[in-house]
């Protein structure tokens, strides 16, 4: 194998027929650089669209209350109910494996008029009354400040955390904002922290113009009482929101006297199962490129193979001397095995460089131009690289195995005669 | 050195079946050099095949250096070509992208040899042939009789029992064909034991013994006067 002499041969062989070493060649670089860039391309598309779920736990699920569509108890139908917060404490009793329930509830900024007042400065935000746990499920950056804590929601602090949005909608540059205060529909609340939400996805401005504030203290002054607009719930990492929904939802039906066959009644939104069915789309993007990638390689392997023998054909007299001349069939074998391989590897590698290059000039044109929509970072793993290669030594074997066959099939008094 | 017994072997051709060895016995002791004779069908290139294990025999035995020659694989019979026999062909059968000295060392390759014991062997056998100067010459940058040099060097590389050389001097003009005869008789004079097939009488006579074939069988069997090639050289 580490034989000098045998590479030179190999080298000899190679070489003497350049143009048609490179023809072949061709057609194994081909395969595996459409194999590696359709891999890069899928992984740019699914890094682009997974970043758009950004650093959310998309163990999550949203759960929010409809109007009733049966009546239950002697309650009527087209009942229009909320979640309490009692619901919070019985769910987290109730149900294993949760890691966060936050209840929410949300003042609107798209419904009314200008709700939030500074100064001269007005607009309209969002303003949400939260407990500490949903920076965990819907992770902002806090760029100066602090966030809630628990002390903040059992003493209904009238504190609230703004968006980087909000603080250039209603402070100049220069303005000091921690520290001051807003007015929310007229209450005043101190600002203590600002905040910038790592996402990628369209709403990205708007997602930087809201205003947290703790769930407690919203409660008291925007006369919510222990009503629950919506939660966000989390389930630990070892097991799926998907699994544990059902009981939920019953749970809470049971709580706020709905009927159990009521299915409009609570909705729901599983972000895992969203994000597991774009899980699955990937999943079949990278078998569809492997099965086109290999395809292709196939028919550069089979050029490699249709070479091989016309090159055994070529010597059959020359395989025919060295076999008079006491070669052994098993090294004559050998030598046309390896001499496909290592065509094979060669061509694949020079593929491989090559599709590297290209996904790093891809990366670079998009570093230049900015970002695209739903593309982001083409690239393929090493384990792709190392996978690429077994399939090349593998390919090399099959190609020049029929080839190492025919050169020693024909004995040897025949192949002297050969012309 | 060779010990031939009662050797047939006859070749299918279709339904037919070609008789073409019926029954040849002879044998050859160590220094001798031997032609065979015979018009074209005879046999003696079947015969020389088989000398040279690269065909196999029908029936009879065949006795090489005391060593039976019978149901070889491929693999054996590799092994023994290359340790018993040195061929020399009409054609001369060098690989051509190999240098004259490559050329030499390939039994010397098969047998495992060091590269560079491999080299100094080449060299030496080129220059018992004349030809040291040419060692790293290509075949097509030879003559006809310089590649037919070569050949005997390789084939004397690999210091074989019996040197089988199935015309030599074929694809060679008399002057040259002259002096290959002068080199082989050169090697038969150190002890070497050499059979080679021809159909030129002159050749022949160079040769100490003259084995005469038709239709199979040996009709002569004699010993001759050997003619130096060199004084035509």
């Amino acid at each position: 194998m580490f034989n000098k002499d045998r590479w030179k041969e190999i080298l000899e062989v190679l070489t003497s027929n350049w143009f048609r070493t490179v023809l072949t060649a061709f057609g194994v670089f081909w395969g595996i650089l459409i194999l590696i860039i359709l891999l890069a391309a899928g992984k740019g598309l699914e890094n682009g669209i997974k970043s758009d779920f950004g650093d959310i736990a998309t163990n999550t699920m949203f759960m929010w209350t409809r109007n009733t569509t049966k009546p239950y108890k002697g309650l009527p139908k087209g009942r229009h109910f909320n979640f309490k917060v009692d619901d919070v404490q019985s769910i987290k009793d109730n149900i294993p494996n949760l890691r966060f329930v936050s209840p929410r509830n949300r003042l609107s900024g798209f419904s009314g008029g200008n709700n939030v007042v500074r100064g001269i400065n007005v607009g309209a935000y969002n303003v949400y009354g939260d407990y500490p746990e949903i920076i965990k499920q819907e992770p902002m950056a806090i760029t100066s400040g602090r966030f809630i804590n628990y002390s903040d929601i059992n003493e209904k602090k009238k504190i609230a955390i703004i968006g980087e949005g909000v603080k250039t909608g209603l402070y100049t540059k220069e303005e000091k904002v921690l520290g001051t205060y807003i007015k929310i529909r007229g209450i005043s609340f101190l600002v203590v922290g600002t905040y910038k939400k790592i996402s990628n996805d369209g709403d990205g401005e708007e997602a930087q113009k809201e205003i947290y504030v703790p769930f407690t203290a919203f409660s008291q002054a925007f006369n919510r009482g222990d009503n629950v607009g919506w939660m966000a719930i989390t389930a630990n990492d070892g097991s799926s929101i998907s699994n544990l929904k059902e009981r939920i939802v019953t749970l809470v039906k049971e709580n706020r006297k709905v009927h159990p066959d009521d299915k409009r009644a609570v909705g729901n939104f599983d972000l895992y199962e969203q994000y597991n069915r774009v899980e699955s789309l990937f999943g079949a993007m990278r078998f569809i490129a492997y099965f086109v990638g290999v395809l292709v390689l196939l028919s550069g392997i089979i050029g490699v193979s249709n070479i091989m023998l016309i090159v055994v054909k070529e010597r059959t007299k020359e395989i025919g001397i060295r076999r008079a001349l006491g070669e052994d069939p098993w090294s004559i074998k050998l030598q046309i095995l390896m001499e496909s391989i290592f065509l094979t590897i060669i061509s694949g590698m020079a593929g491989i460089t090559f599709g590297a290059l290209f996904i790093y000039g891809i990366n670079k044109m998009l570093d230049i131009n900015g970002p695209v929509d739903m593309f982001i970072n083409p690239s393929v793993s090493i384990g792709v690289v190392v996978a690429a290669l077994m399939i090349l030594i593998v390919s090399g074997l099959l190609a020049g195995f029929i080839p190492a066959q025919s050169a020693i099939k024909t004995k040897p008094i025949y192949a002297l005669r050969a012309e | 050195m060779i010990e031939i017994k009662d050797l047939h072997k006859s070749y299918k051709m279709g339904s037919n079946s070609l008789h073409v060895l019926k029954g040849i016995n002879f044998s050859v002791k160590e220094g001798e050099l031997v032609a065979i004779m015979g018009s074209s069908g005879s046999g003696k290139s079947t015969l020389l095949n088989i000398l040279g294990m690269l065909d196999e025999l029908d029936e009879g035995s065949y006795t090489l250096d005391g060593v039976p020659i019978k149901n070889l694989n491929e693999t054996k019979a590799a092994q023994y070509r290359n340790k018993f026999l040195g061929f020399v062909f009409q054609s001369f059968n060098l690989i051509n992208y190999k240098s004259a000295m490559e050329n030499v060392a390939l039994p010397l390759y098969y047998q495992k040899v060091g590269r560079k014991e491999r080299q100094e062997k080449a060299l030496k056998y080129l220059e018992q042939v004349g030809l040291k100067e040419w060692a790293t010459h290509l075949p097509n940058e030879l003559s006809g009789g310089q590649k037919q040099r070569v050949a005997i060097a390789r084939a004397m590389a690999a210091e074989p029992k019996v040197l089988l050389a199935d015309e030599p001097t074929g694809a060679l003009d008399s002057k040259t064909s002259y002096e290959v005869m002068d080199l082989i008789q050169k090697i038969n004079d150190q002890g070497n034991t050499i059979l080679l097939v021809t159909h030129e009488p002159d050749i022949a006579d160079m040769c100490k013994r003259i084995v005469h074939l038709k239709d199979g069988v040996i009709i002569e069997d004699k010993k001759v006067e050997q003619v130096r090639a060199s004084q035509y050289v």
